[in-house]
């Protein structure tokens, strides 16, 4: 899901602004807590987790593996902030009555960031890959949070709410707002096309995995295109594949759904960027 | 990034080896499982101590369950609500000493049946003659189970029947036929129920009786006002049937006592069972609830207190289906077993084997779900199972049987099931949001899992290896010894499906015993009565019930396995009355008849 949340660079403060920022929150650190008050009020409400053992484990696999792999190719220590998410994400998203599934989860999770880089950038969401590669290899073993969250109103609106604020805060709001009017407007379409009703099609979204999914996972700063404009037509053609995957009725389309068109953004980005850049190596040479 | 070229090359090679581990050892498990399920009779004689046969048509047994159907507002999705009702109990209504068998029918108009047993290996449905085949006639609702007890303790076992609409008793005549008593017993007039047991809560000597409502009971599902009937939430839902606790009186009336006494919940039940798990005298109750947690209740003779999140069994919720005690470690404790959904990479509820935690007791008693390490986690979705000795070896094994809607095997309704169970309330709760079933399966065709137990924690599947090989929708489950030869014969009811009877063959060299109990200060039919079997320096429990698994109910007598060249000690019996009697050196190769001392 959402990795480090970029913050915007800013001139050195003066002396009231110094103790603003003392009482302000980084912006680093709002994803995590944000995903952390959903993990405990989901817990604690409605006992979301498997169990607090298998998400700990999660969590620790996730931030061992990143202070590690920083290490070892970055030769430094990595803020765990972003393996945090990555460890909580899947110990809130993969079921599984076994342990070893968060473990791998997150592990692979995490090490796809060093594993499938182009050009220095890391091109999955991390733990949109890791459970992905997990619901395809082992779904015997493996399943994703999709009902256990209570079905009721109040707690979804309260995240719905929060999560937008935050979301604003960090200026990615359009990517959330964006994937939302889509998947409605495909909900809709759906319902027209096979005949289902309509409420049965825009169910998903009412759900937690999809809270999860649309203010952490589509937005991740790292793992997006960095244009605002290309955010969004990325976001559309997000629920526009898991429309097309829904329609042969595959359960987990909005993780396969981005799972394709996330990279594949990434790698046109970067393809552009890299002509771009031989076009301007080309004129300084002329 | 930095770093060096080996480094990377190793870190590649390490992430595909993780990629690709659990590829390997699912094929090298299924390799295992296929070895293990290719086996003839003589070869799962030898290597597992038995093998079933389904003898059903040869025992003279041609029941087919009727389902439902429901109000036509419902037809979209009527595979599903109309999902339940196949029961099967085991019953020696005649007191002849040879287990006969009653199992429900469903659709209205539809027969029920009482398989009486001949004892030269056939039956014969003499439901009609004894007036409790047509019960199920329209304005009255359908079945969905049976218990028996007996009640007034005259010695003949009366029947319970539970439904989806106006709940039955009936009077056992000594043997000779059945009188409807339900008015004059106190029963409401309408209960939406899956399961219910007989067990005297107050030590009275009377057997009182719990049923766990499903739907609302004020939901006629043949009339329906509105297509709000549906649980609000998948696993948090609390807009299910009431629960009754009907205290028996004596002279056949009973008084509604469920809040009362502290049972006082609206989750969907599907299963309960009771047993004295604290060895307080007092048998506590578990009820399985679907779309939610299971409950607990501590009994203390009067009231009864629900410790579920207390005892641990009680936070995760899943899709609790049955409910089943076993002393599966042979330390005089029992475990209990829920069944759930798993389906592969869709919903791995798992089921739930609830161990006590060791150095935990009385009051403080807490439960650890230890089915993943037992091996018994996943058995598809999962509806009735039982313990039971299966090849006369001294543990406990377990039977399942699964599978939900089995109709086209191309097409599944998983996808749209998944889509609005995970909504809003508002969507899930109203049947007309839900996509139409169009013929499609849901969890369907499934295998059936019969897990011996090794007596050191490990269970294995043998189902396939043993004979039972059926894929009908599989819902409840009742042992009985039915041609008195010293092992477990298996029933199994099976939704729209045929009652199967699988006879058991079991190694001669593996020795048994069994008592049949007759309470006289308790409750005739001993319900509640718990025998401890002292033998080879082990011993094990098991407890007379009035009810246990889904919708199903073993025989009367208890059966012990007890492996080869048995030497037995004792076994302590503890009345419900509290009485304690030790029997010294019982024979094994018998069934032992035993009254309780005045």
């Amino acid at each position: 899901m959402s990795q480090q949340m970029t913050a915007p660079l800013t001139p050195p403060p003066s002396a009231p602004a110094r103790w603003k920022q003392l009482i302000r929150l980084d912006n680093r650190y709002i994803a995590p807590i944000f995903i952390t008050c959903i993990l405990l009020v989901g817990h604690l409400s409605f006992g979301i987790l498997e169990s607090y053992q298998r998400t700990l484990l999660a969590i620790a696999v996730s931030i061992v593996t990143e202070l590690a792999l920083g290490g070892i190719f970055f030769h430094k220590w990595v803020h765990p902030a972003s393996a945090y998410i990555t460890g909580i994400s899947v110990g809130i998203l993969v079921r599984s009555p076994a342990f070893w599934p968060y473990a791998l989860c997150a592990a692979i999770s995490v090490m796809s960031k060093y594993v499938l880089r182009i050009k220095g950038r890391h091109i999955w969401n991390p733990s949109n890959f890791g459970i992905s590669a997990m619901l395809f290899l082992v779904p015997e073993t493996v399943a994703s949070l999709s009902i256990q969250w209570g079905n009721y109103l109040l707690p979804m609106l309260v995240i719905w709410v929060l999560g937008s604020v935050i979301i604003w805060r960090l200026r990615r709001f359009h990517i959330t707002f964006t994937y939302v009017v889509s998947f409605m407007v495909f909900a809709f379409l759906r319902s027209w096309l096979i005949g289902s009703p309509w409420q049965s099609e825009i169910a998903p979204i009412t759900g937690p995995m999809y809270q999860l999914f649309i203010f952490f996972m589509i937005t991740d700063p790292k793992t997006t295109v960095r244009s605002k404009r290309g955010q969004c037509v990325v976001v559309f053609l997000v629920a526009l594949v898991e429309m097309i995957m829904r329609m042969y009725q595959i359960v987990y389309a909005p993780f396969y759904a981005l799972f394709i068109v996330g990279p594949t953004a990434m790698l046109i980005e970067i393809w552009l960027d890299s002509r771009r850049a031989s076009s301007e190596k080309l004129a300084v040479a002329r | 990034m930095t770093g060096n070229r080996a480094a990377r090359a190793i870190l590649g090679i390490v992430f595909i080896a993780l990629l690709t581990a659990p590829l390997v050892l699912k094929r090298l498990s299924a390799r295992r499982t296929a070895e293990r399920s290719s086996a003839d009779a003589k070869t799962a004689l030898a290597r597992h101590g038995f093998y079933l046969q389904e003898v059903s048509q040869a025992a003279g047994i041609h029941f087919v369950h009727e389902a439902p159907v429901l109000d036509p507002k419902l037809n979209p999705i009527m595979p599903e609500v109309a999902s339940m009702g196949a029961s099967v109990s085991i019953v020696d209504f005649d007191r002849d000493g040879w287990s006969d068998i009653y199992v429900v029918n469903s659709a209205i108009g539809s027969k029920n049946a009482l398989y009486r047993n001949q004892g030269d290996g056939t039956f014969k449905d003499v439901a009609g003659e004894f007036g409790i085949a047509d019960v199920n006639r329209p304005g009255t609702g359908v079945s969905t189970g049976a218990v028996w007890g007996d009640y007034d303790n005259d010695g003949y076992e009366d029947l319970f029947l539970i439904k989806w609409g106006r709940p039955e008793l009936y009077h056992n005549d000594q043997g000779h036929g059945f009188t409807r008593v339900s008015e004059q017993a106190g029963l409401p007039p309408w209960i939406n129920a899956n399961t219910a047991i007989w067990f005297d809560y107050n030590g009275d000597g009377l057997l009182d009786l719990f049923v766990g409502g499903y739907y609302a009971e004020d939901i006629d599902l043949w009339h329906l006002t509105t297509t709000r009937i549906m649980p609000e939430s998948f696993e948090y839902a609390k807009n299910g049937g009431r629960k009754y606790l009907f205290h028996n009186l004596g002279h056949g009336k009973f008084e509604e006592v469920a809040e009362k006494v502290g049972i006082n919940s609206r989750r969907w039940a599907l299963a309960a069972a009771a047993a004295d798990l604290r060895a307080t005298g007092h048998p506590d109750l578990f009820i399985a609830n679907d779309y939610g947690v299971s409950e607990l209740y501590f009994n203390d003779g009067k009231r009864f207190r629900e410790v579920g999140q207390q005892t641990g069994v009680g936070f995760a919720p899943k899709s609790g289906m049955n409910a089943a005690f076993g002393d599966i470690l042979n330390q005089g404790r029992y475990a209990v077993y829920v069944s759930n959904i798993s389906e592969d990479g869709i919903l791995i509820q798992g089921n739930n084997l609830w161990v006590p935690k060791q150095g935990t007791a009385g009051d403080a008693m807490t439960f650890e779900n230890l089915a993943r390490d037992f091996g018994v986690e996943l058995g598809g979705w999962s509806f009735g199972a039982q313990f039971g000795d299966l090849n006369n070896d001294g543990t406990l094994d377990l039977y399942l049987t699964n599978g939900y809607i089995s109709l086209d095997r191309n097409r599944s309704y998983w996808y749209d099931f998944s889509k609005v169970a995970g909504g809003n309330s508002t969507i899930i709760g109203d049947a007309k949001n839900w996509p139409a079933f169009e013929g499609r399966s849901l969890s369907g065709y499934q295998s059936k899992r019969l897990w011996l137990n090794d007596g050191a924690g490990k269970f294995v599947d043998v189902a396939q290896a043993v004979g039972v090989r059926d894929t009908y929708d599989g819902r409840a489950i009742a042992l009985a010894d039915l041609w008195n030869r010293g092992v477990l014969d298996v029933m199994v009811a099976n939704q729209k499906g045929p009652l199967l009877v699988y006879k058991n063959t079991v190694t001669p060299e593996n020795e048994w015993i069994e008592f049949e109990l007759e309470g006289t200060v308790s409750n005739r039919s001993a319900i509640g009565a718990r025998v401890t079997l002292f033998w080879n320096g082990q011993q094990q429990a098991q407890e007379v019930s009035g009810g246990c698994g889904f919708a199903a109910q073993n025989q009367r007598r208890l059966h012990f396995g007890l492996g080869k060249y048995p030497q037995v000690e004792k076994a302590v019996i503890r009345w419900p009355s509290g009485k304690l009697q030790t029997i010294d050196k019982p024979a094994a190769g018998q069934l032992h008849k035993i009254k309780e001392p005045a």
